[in-house]
């Protein structure tokens, strides 16, 4: 075996993170994926969960049934496995409408980037966005692959309050976020669709490693869009 | 079926077991009770597994209504407790008649009680879990945390279950929090590593079940406070560029981009998690071979304490262990009570198991 070219760091007595890298890369995403595929596969006795992140997997396993140096060898051997194959995830179109009270920065986001709100929009809803990871509340997708055109920075001042379905960028990155809750990102429409759903099958829709674009609807439609979504209807289209 | 009818309650209590597992890979925080060591006992006081769900009582108190009759087992926060009118004592299990009240008062020095009921709570598991996340909207029966009128129905016992009173001795750990340091130590340097193992810290009121602030000196950063967001755990210290650190709870964010300086390790959690606001803690770094030792021990411990509960008039387990007093134990049992209960086994009767 040649030298490592991934980290094994304890996080306190039942969790470990592999760490391959310290960027948003996609191979390095990769890699965190392969590697969350091969635990799911051979199911290690003492792993509970795992969870995948841009760079990082987080392994959570019982220290009753194995120590962290016996995790870290099994761990080292299948993170140091070559990749079977490429990651693919699914393919899904995503609804969302665009501005006014459903997009509030779309204007903000169009003067600051000095396109048009319909060049906004047309780049953000073709992108073809890797879902790096689901993370901080339940269903909120970090995607990566935003046109470079819309890079802007986070919002000065962050709110405390937006609304549920929020898609919104920030940085080099966009975001579907499934709960109400503070953002700091600029808010550029909203989706029906629910990530995260309670009362459906499957709870969660989306899965890291999957592939996002967006689609523009009209406000008119959003009534009815959003009233199947609550009734279970993913609303989301899967495409590949 | 019986049930408990919440009275009164104030904020803060809610339906929490061992936690939520399988869905951080989604964003979904495991919750689960804030102290799962006091969880444990109530729940060895009332004949359930350590981390069967309970009713975790928030520090302001509640007021619950025995619905039929209802077998309740008490531990967590030391607090002035009653049945109707009449004192009992924390760390205990006894039986509430159709229609007593059990009042428990404000926490005194710790957070959260639990109380735990012979049968178990019933509710429609999510992910394996009863825990409200509140946030997620999450929780059986209710998700959310408790209010008046809310009705918590009670399985029938598996096997019989004698509604004797019992206790449980009530240990807990002193001294430094111990933590494993890492896994993004090396954003700080020495001087900042050094500071935050000697300093004391004090639990902020700007503090929840998603996390705990310390109130201290500011730790800076050797390398930044940002990091490309990884995943979290229970017990994780972030420091983000304020300085001022933040302990994930359990409702905490499944990820996250502050750098985590260390991590409170698994036997301790409970502990610190009773600290109430503005009381102070100290953190020692342990290695983490010393760190699953302690794990190992602690769940060790934890399945002992249904063998450790008391029942009523019986002598101690360490007292049987030390002297010839097998039969007192067994003459010490109140027969009458056994009028309407099949034998089977008692736990923590007195005898080995």
């Amino acid at each position: 075996m040649t030298a490592a070219d991934f980290r094994i760091l304890p996080c306190g007595d039942a969790a470990l993170s592999v760490e391959f890298g310290a960027a948003i890369d996609p191979v390095l995403n990769d890699r965190v994926l392969a590697l969350d595929r091969l635990i799911a596969a051979r199911r290690p006795a003492a792993i509970i969960e795992t969870v995948p992140t841009y760079r990082a997997l987080l392994v959570a396993y019982d220290p009753c049934a194995a120590g962290f140096d016996e995790m870290a060898r099994t761990l080292s051997e299948l993170a140091a496995a070559p990749p079977a194959a490429a990651v693919t995830g699914r393919r899904w179109r995503v609804p969302v409408v665009y501005g006014g009270e459903f997009g509030v920065d779309l204007d903000a986001v169009a003067r600051a980037t000095a396109l048009t709100t319909a060049e906004v929009i047309a780049l953000h809803a073709r992108g073809d966005y890797r879902v790096y990871m689901i993370g901080f509340t339940p269903g909120f997708t970090y995607l990566g692959g935003l046109d470079e055109r819309l890079a802007l920075s986070r919002r000065d001042e962050p709110r405390l309050a937006t609304p549920s379905g929020t898609v919104s960028i920030g940085g080099g990155q966009a975001a579907i976020q499934c709960l109400a809750g503070p953002s700091g990102w600029h808010l550029l429409g909203r989706t029906p669709a629910r990530t995260f759903h309670p009362a459906r099958t499957p709870v969660f829709l989306i899965e890291p490693g999957d592939h996002v674009s967006f689609v523009a609807v009209a406000a008119r439609e959003w009534d009815a869009l959003d009233r199947a979504a609550q009734a279970g209807e993913p609303v989301a289209e899967l495409i590949a | 079926m019986s049930a408990l009818v919440v009275g009164e309650t104030g904020p803060l209590t809610s339906v929490q077991d061992a936690g939520r597992f399988g869905a951080q890979r989604y964003g979904l925080a495991p919750s689960g009770a804030m102290d799962r060591d006091a969880l444990a006992s109530a729940n060895a006081l009332a004949g359930q597994p350590p981390g069967a769900a309970a009713i975790e009582i928030g520090p302001f108190g509640a007021r619950l209504v025995a619905r039929g009759g209802v077998y309740v087992g008490l531990a967590g926060a030391e607090r002035e407790a009653l049945v109707d009118s009449r004192a009992i004592a924390m760390n205990s299990g006894l039986w509430l008649d159709d229609g007593a009240t059990l009042t428990l008062k404000v926490a005194r020095g710790a957070l959260f009680s639990y109380v735990a009921v012979a049968g178990g709570l019933s509710g429609e598991p999510m992910f394996g879990s009863l825990s409200v996340n509140a946030r997620a909207g999450l929780g059986s029966p209710y998700p959310r945390p408790l209010g008046p009128g809310d009705v918590l129905e009670i399985n029938a016992p598996a096997s019989p279950w004698n509604p004797v009173a019992r206790s449980l001795p009530r240990e807990r750990g002193e001294g430094p929090i111990r933590v494993v340091l890492g896994p993004q130590d090396d954003y700080f340097d020495a001087a900042a590593l050094d500071l935050f193992l000697t300093s004391e810290w004090r639990v902020s009121p700007q503090s929840d079940r998603m996390g705990y602030r310390l109130d201290g000196p500011r730790l800076s950063h050797a390398r930044g406070a940002n990091i490309v967001s990884d995943g979290t755990v229970t017990g994780h210290i972030q420091v983000p560029g304020n300085g001022q650190p933040l302990v994930l709870m359990p409702d905490r964010g499944t990820t996250g981009g502050y750098p985590k300086i260390a991590t409170i390790i698994g036997a301790d959690l409970g502990r610190f998690a009773q600290t109430p606001p503005g009381g102070a803690v100290r953190f020692r770094s342990v290695t983490v071979a010393e760190a699953q030792d302690a794990a190992r021990r602690h769940a060790a411990d934890l399945a002992a304490l249904a063998q450790r509960v008391v029942v009523a008039g019986a002598p101690s387990l360490e007292a049987l262990m030390s002297g010839n007093l097998a039969g007192q134990a067994v003459s010490a049992l109140d027969a009458a009570t056994w009028q309407d209960v099949a034998p089977g086994p008692v736990p923590g009767s007195g005898g080995k198991s």
